[in-house]
């Protein structure tokens, strides 16, 4: 594994994770191979394969019906997979359910956020994870932990004692994102994080992401938005039609290569030229990219 | 001086000492978060009215009477709030605590059963009803209007039932339950001595509060302020023992009520499940998500309404010495869903206080009292009653655009 230069490695959330074998001391990696999933008739997803390495934001694009959510679902535990295997760094596992992804250390953050409108920051960080102390809320160590929380996302809330209501969606993403780091996980999936937000939220929320993975986390992004995706990820994999379409370097990628990759057109127009298809498996394999050229 | 860790935020508007406190309450008030101001503003305003018609109206017996019938309906209004928080509703907290203090004088008096007994039975018999409505809610789905209107005729009908055909039930005059209900006042060196303990809990944790959040580096309410509100509540609360002492004193009924309101407030505000309540109410799914476990907090509300509005009923019996076919009839029952919303409980959940029982009862009752002495129809009262629940809710309907506005959600 190569690991990016870390400036916040000490920071990280996952150091007490050594226990691991991790030796960068960092997040998780992540590994999919022949994954499938089917409803009824629908093959929603086929041979999908998927790696995240520690330390590494690979996107995950595609038309609506592409199978991205799918796919989130079955990394979050949501759904399970009719075939194929997942891996965390290297050990097989079967995520049972929500609760038991976030106990193999993987949080997603949904696009609808599940924030409380009605709560506090901090009672929104800690809902259902609450700290105690004799029996009741132990309010200061939830205020300092989310203020740790927050300063190492470098995030603009202006306090945590205010509801959620009154913040900004950009805010709001925040505390959703700091939300999904409670609970010390190695990877982080993101769906459509910077959907509905103006041009500064998105910015914010972009550079919450390279902070993520400056400090060791592999983070998995879905997003409609090819600029977003090559201004953040060290990967991107396209899927189509509930298959692997194509996995591009970031740096070495055009929005027309992506925007031909989703839609299929390069392979078609190859095709009638009568050239070799891109993408599929031929031109895959590049996990360990150097992170960092974009942050 | 460094900063706290929570206000070093630039963008952060800076609050000091006890100004700064003021300037605090000032902005959320403009901000549309109103909280129980609207409610206090109302009750001076009665106050005023009804002194300017009839003096008694303030005088200690007048008082004493106030708080001591507010308390019954005001257990029940605990409930409802409660309920409200979830943003669900109990339509038939009057019937059931009808009849849990039915189920009671029967046991009591016509099966010659012991008091604990006939009261543990009685407000038994709420714990078994909100188990059902839990169950109704929970796996069935019903919405809890349908369910709990069912129960406020099904009840009121077994409670006709088993009261039989003589209709009203006396309880013994020399019950316990009539003594402590109706007989029972705390006065003199007792109830100043309470009043001392009550205001050294208060600073005691506030100044608990304070040093814990001073050694983890967070900002915290000056003592000024502190010694202000503390001062404040030992003069109010001493005050009000004093003049209540002219005549009987705090009735142990309204002591207990306030206990039950102080308690609910604490479990709401300092512990999981009351987080869990709150985080139920303003948004499920999130809740969900976030594993708490919405079905539990469902099933422990739901029986937590019921059994106050049954603890309700049993005491009402107690201070009414009687339980009747009318007992808990629709008055209870509005008057009870009315006081919880006057007091500032929002009807679509997420939002409100257990104070606002409190507070809302003792509205409705010294309007109750007030018309009373100055001698007016009871159908003027339910059109007073009903004019003040409306305009409670007028007041909750605009606060809450102003909060939309000011971002206070």
């Amino acid at each position: 594994m190569t690991s990016p230069d870390l400036t916040k490695t000490q920071a990280s959330p996952a150091s007490d994770r050594a226990g691991r074998g991790d030796p960068a001391g960092s997040g998780l990696a992540l590994s999919l191979s022949g994954v499938g999933k089917r409803f009824g008739a629908v093959q929603a997803l086929s041979d999908i394969s998927m790696e995240v390495a520690a330390g590494e934001v690979v996107a995950l694009v595609g038309d609506n019906g592409a199978g991205k959510s799918t796919l989130v679902k079955i990394i979050a535990g949501v759904y399970q997979p009719d075939a194929g295997e997942i891996r965390l760094d290297g050990k097989p596992v079967s995520i049972a359910g929500p609760r038991g992804a976030q106990n193999l250390g993987i949080a997603t953050v949904f696009q609808d956020l599940a924030l409380c409108d009605n709560l506090d920051v901090v009672a929104n960080l800690f809902l259902g994870r609450e700290r105690r102390q004799l029996g009741v809320l132990d309010e200061v160590s939830m205020e300092q932990e989310a203020w740790r929380l927050l300063r190492r996302l470098s995030a603009k809330i202006p306090s945590v004692r205010i509801p959620i209501a009154a913040l900004s969606g950009g805010q709001r993403q925040t505390v959703a994102i700091a939300r999904s780091l409670v609970g010390d996980p190695g990877i982080v999936i993101l769906d459509e994080p910077t959907a509905a937000l103006g041009v500064a939220q998105t910015a914010e929320v972009l550079a919450l992401v390279r902070r993520l993975r400056e400090t060791g986390l592999g983070v998995i992004l879905v997003s409609h938005n090819m600029s977003d995706v090559l201004a953040v990820a060290d990967r991107i994999e396209v899927l189509r039609l509930g298959r692997n379409a194509a996995s591009f370097r970031a740096a070495d990628v055009s929005v027309e290569q992506l925007v031909a990759a989703i839609t299929g057109a390069s392979e078609r127009d190859r095709a009638e030229r009568g050239e070799a298809p891109i993408g599929g498996t031929q031109q895959t394999k590049t996990v360990d990219a150097p992170a960092g050229e974009t942050s | 001086m460094t900063v706290a860790a929570d206000l070093a935020d630039e963008r952060l508007v800076q609050s000091k000492g006890l100004g700064g406190a003021l300037d605090l309450v000032w902005r959320r008030l403009r901000g549309g978060d109103l909280g129980s101001l609207p409610v206090v503003i109302g009750l001076i305003v009665i106050c005023a009215v009804f002194y300017s018609l009839d003096p008694r109206f303030l005088s200690s017996f007048s008082l004493v009477n106030i708080l001591a019938y507010a308390a019954p309906i005001g257990i029940i209004s605990l409930g409802i709030v409660l309920v409200l928080l979830l943003g669900e509703i109990d339509l038939s907290v009057g019937s059931v605590s009808g009849m849990g203090a039915a189920v009671m004088a029967v046991l009591v008096v016509k099966e010659s059963q012991s008091l604990v007994l006939g009261m543990a039975a009685g407000v038994g018999v709420g714990v078994v009803v909100g188990l059902v409505y839990a169950l109704l809610y929970t796996k069935l789905g019903i919405p809890s209007f349908v369910f709990s209107l069912a129960g406020l005729l099904g009840f009121q009908g077994v409670l006709l039932y088993i009261l039989g055909s003589d209709g009203t039930i006396n309880l013994p005059p020399n019950s316990g339950l009539i003594e402590f209900a109706r007989f029972s006042y705390l006065t003199g060196t007792a109830a100043y001595v309470a009043v001392a303990l009550v205001v050294a809990l208060y600073v005691a944790g506030g100044l608990w509060k304070v040093r814990q959040r001073k050694r983890a580096d967070l900002s915290a309410p000056s003592l000024v302020t502190l010694g202000v509100k503390a001062g404040l509540l030992a003069l109010g609360l001493g005050w009000l023992t004093w003049y209540l002492g002219v005549d009987r004193g705090w009735s142990y009924l309204f002591l207990l009520f306030a206990a039950l309101v102080v308690g609910m407030d604490l479990m709401l505000r300092r512990t999981r499940w009351g987080r869990h309540v709150f985080a139920v109410g303003g948004n499920e799914e999130a809740a969900r998500r976030s594993g708490v476990k919405v079905g539990r907090i469902y099933v422990s509300v739901f029986v937590l309404t019921s059994t106050l509005a049954a603890l309700g009923g049993v005491l009402a019996a107690g201070q009414q010495t009687s339980v009747s076919q009318a007992t808990g009839t629709t008055d209870t029952n509005l008057m009870a869903i009315a006081a919880a919303v006057i007091g500032g409980t929002s009807l679509f959940g997420g939002r409100g206080s257990a104070y606002s029982a409190m507070l809302g009862i003792i509205v409705l009752q010294a309007i109750q009292s007030g018309l009373n002495i100055v001698g007016v129809d009871s159908s003027v009262r339910f059109m007073v009653t009903g004019a003040v629940l409306l305009l409670a809710v007028a007041i909750d309907s605009i606060a809450r655009r102003a909060r939309s506005s000011s971002g206070r959600g």
